[in-house]
């Protein structure tokens, strides 16, 4: 049934059998993206290249010769990463009909191991946004809004309109890479990361996201937001398909000198039963204003449980948290200054019939492509970037960043090796209520948690922990130092082992697709 | 403090973008008020971080050229070309000042 489709190694293993074809599995998700279209995770589905892909991949298998772990994995990439033949939007206007010429590295080296690409996800236009719902194509549902999970908590109204209002957000700005992985269409998808964006949605989502150390995987391709701190996010169903992306992706990458030039070896996680020797810090700034008492309370359990099973767990202090979204929001619209202008019609995109003089046709396709939010911030980052402001506003948060990255060196320097924290203040919003503020007070909110750690450039993960009250995911993340993945993906691991997230039930796609996948088993 | 009339003329110059309306100013008042947080911290003797990676070398490759050649393709997304040539409108003429253009600050 639905849970064996939540191991992707069983899957890998069904591949290599024999069990099932890389083109019938193609098949099953394309069939599924289409029944679960109301989510509206995906913007372009690539049926036809997918497969293509998963024909290729059945001959390997056929001929003993699979490419490895990946080879005929149906996977989804965030619609902001560059994919050769295939539009990419970034959910904007600017960038509507626009068909990369290349593919991201991420992307080639998906498809060098023989990944199935099924399509683009949504997200909020150009990553900017904690909800994914300010992109072009409407905003992303929520799988769980249609889990039984979910249904059953819900309170019926009496005058209550249909359930069509009480849909949740997937979070952002990867929500539609979340949904797609939640929702069985994927095996893994790709976001990224630049204040939370591949974390949040995964903690609303209940799947697991992670942000990588920066530098440690090519942002070439991915179009970048704040060049200093994005990085390609992971999301799977599982801890263990994380590690297994990371291992296919990580790397220096002569296109891209973000990265380091570090040799990079693939790993394998253990399956760690003694966490004695582990410490883990507990950041007291991290219980922030907002943040729910049910997420406190599974916070604390969690702590327990470490506690419990022998690890040392203490708490630490990271006293710049506070301004960690002050000092992004500047820091980051200035980039995004920088990175957005660019976009002027010229080479490609959306480009105004205005012809009057480059200027003018700059402005009035800027004026045309770009929406509130993106305009919004390439406004306020030129104003930080004024010569009279530049050293009070700019340099200045260059400064704030530096505190707020030795404050993490501190800490992991006093014998603490991950830190415990949650990912986002509650479970996701109902839509209505999310919109009732605007973008940018919403981020601010939201990136909280999670953005210190793209200041810090440091790895984090996001782990679904369990269901709220309202029977929604609430995960929490776990943050590593520089580098070191494999101990952070060991301790995420077996935090994962002892929680035992559930599966979702998802009530409305059981009837149509489920129905014949029951009959492949898995195991 | 407001952002000046100049000000914001001058922004609109520099991004090419437009302010839109009385939210879009309203928009930058905010966001600099909430940037004014940022005085609060003491950042003496602290020194500018450019990039977390700033303990390492970048990295630096041969001057080799190793592909390219691909005029066509990049051609491809452009709306307006000829030949091998991206097309813009004359250039060196200045955006319209303000009460000249469509801007929303011609009113403020």
């Amino acid at each position: 049934g639905c849970r064996d489709w939540a191991l992707r190694f069983q899957v890998s293993a069904a591949l290599r059998e024999g069990r099932v074809t890389p083109t019938e599995l193609c098949q099953r998700c394309l069939s599924l993206i289409k029944s679960t279209k109301f989510l509206n995770a995906y913007i372009t589905v690539a049926e036809e290249t997918a497969l293509k892909q998963a024909e290729e991949s059945e001959k390997r298998y056929r001929n003993g010769q699979p490419l490895g772990a990946l080879d005929g994995i149906p996977v989804a990439v965030k619609d902001n990463f560059n994919t050769a033949g295939i539009e990419t939007t970034c959910a904007s206007n600017m960038l509507k009909g626009y068909i990369s010429p290349y593919n991201a590295t991420v992307v080639q080296k998906l498809l060098d191991q023989g990944a199935v690409l099924l399509g683009k996800t949504n997200l909020d236009e150009f990553a900017m946004g904690s909800g994914s719902t300010d992109g072009v194509f409407g905003p992303v549902r929520n799988p769980w809004s249609y889990s039984r999970q979910y249904k059953e908590k819900s309170i019926p109204e009496s005058h209550s309109k249909d359930e069509e209002s009480n849909w949740v957000i997937t979070g952002g700005s990867s929500g539609g890479s979340a949904a797609a992985v939640s929702s069985f269409t994927c095996f893994a998808a790709l976001g990224s990361d630049t204040g939370g964006s591949t974390r949040n949605p995964a903690a609303h989502c209940g799947v697991v996201g992670l942000k990588p150390t920066y530098g440690l995987i090519s942002r070439h391709g991915l179009i970048p937001l704040v060049n200093s701190m994005d990085v390609p996010g992971i999301l799977t169903r599982c801890v263990d398909d994380a590690a297994v992306l990371l291992g296919s992706l990580a790397g220096h990458d002569p296109r891209d000198s973000t990265t380091i030039q570090d040799d990079f070896k693939p790993f394998e996680l253990p399956s760690l039963t003694d966490v004695s020797k582990l410490s883990i810090g507990i950041p007291k700034e991290y219980d922030a204003p907002g943040l729910s008492s049910e997420i406190v309370a599974l916070w604390s359990k969690a702590a327990d449980l470490f506690r419990n099973a022998g690890a040392k767990v203490m708490e630490v202090s990271l006293p710049h948290t506070c301004y960690s979204i002050v000092c992004y929001h500047v820091l980051c619209t200035a980039e995004v200054a920088s990175n957005m202008a660019r976009f002027d019609g010229l080479e490609y995109g959306h480009r105004s019939a205005m012809n009057k003089s480059t200027e003018s046709m700059y402005a009035a396709t800027r004026r045309e492509g770009f929406n509130d939010v993106v305009r919004g911030r390439i406004l306020s980052g030129n104003y930080f970037l004024l010569k009279q402001n530049y050293e009070n506003y700019f340099i200045k948060a260059q400064k704030v960043r530096r505190l707020i990255a030795n404050d993490f060196v501190k800490v992991f320097r006093s014998g603490v090796d991950i830190l415990l924290t949650p990912t986002t203040l509650s479970d996701a919003a109902t839509y209505v209520e999310f919109i009732q503020e605007d973008n940018r007070t919403r981020s601010v909110q939201d990136d909280l948690l999670t953005q210190a750690v793209n200041m810090a450039g440091l790895p984090a993960i996001n782990v679904p922990t369990a269901l709220s009250e309202r029977g929604l995911p609430v995960g929490l993340q776990f943050i590593g130092r520089s580098f070191q993945e494999k101990q952070l993906l060991t301790v995420a691991k077996w935090f994962e082992k002892q929680v035992k997230f559930p599966v979702i039930q998802l009530e409305e796609v059981k009837r149509h697709d489920l129905q014949d996948q029951k009959s492949a088993s898995f195991s | 403090q407001k952002v000046t009339v100049e000000v914001l003329d001058h922004l609109e110059h520099l991004a090419l973008v437009d302010f839109r309306d009385a939210e879009g100013v309203e928009r930058l008042q905010k966001a600099i008020q909430f940037a004014d947080r940022l005085h609060e911290v003491n950042t003496d003797g602290v020194e500018p971080m450019d990039s977390v990676l700033e303990d390492r070398c970048l990295y630096l490759r041969e001057d080799d050229v190793t592909e390219g050649n691909c005029t066509k393709e990049l051609l491809k997304n452009a709306r307006e070309k000829v030949e091998e040539y991206f097309v813009a409108p004359p250039g060196n003429i200045p955006l319209p000042k303000l009460g000249e253009r469509e801007t929303f600050l011609q009113g403020s």
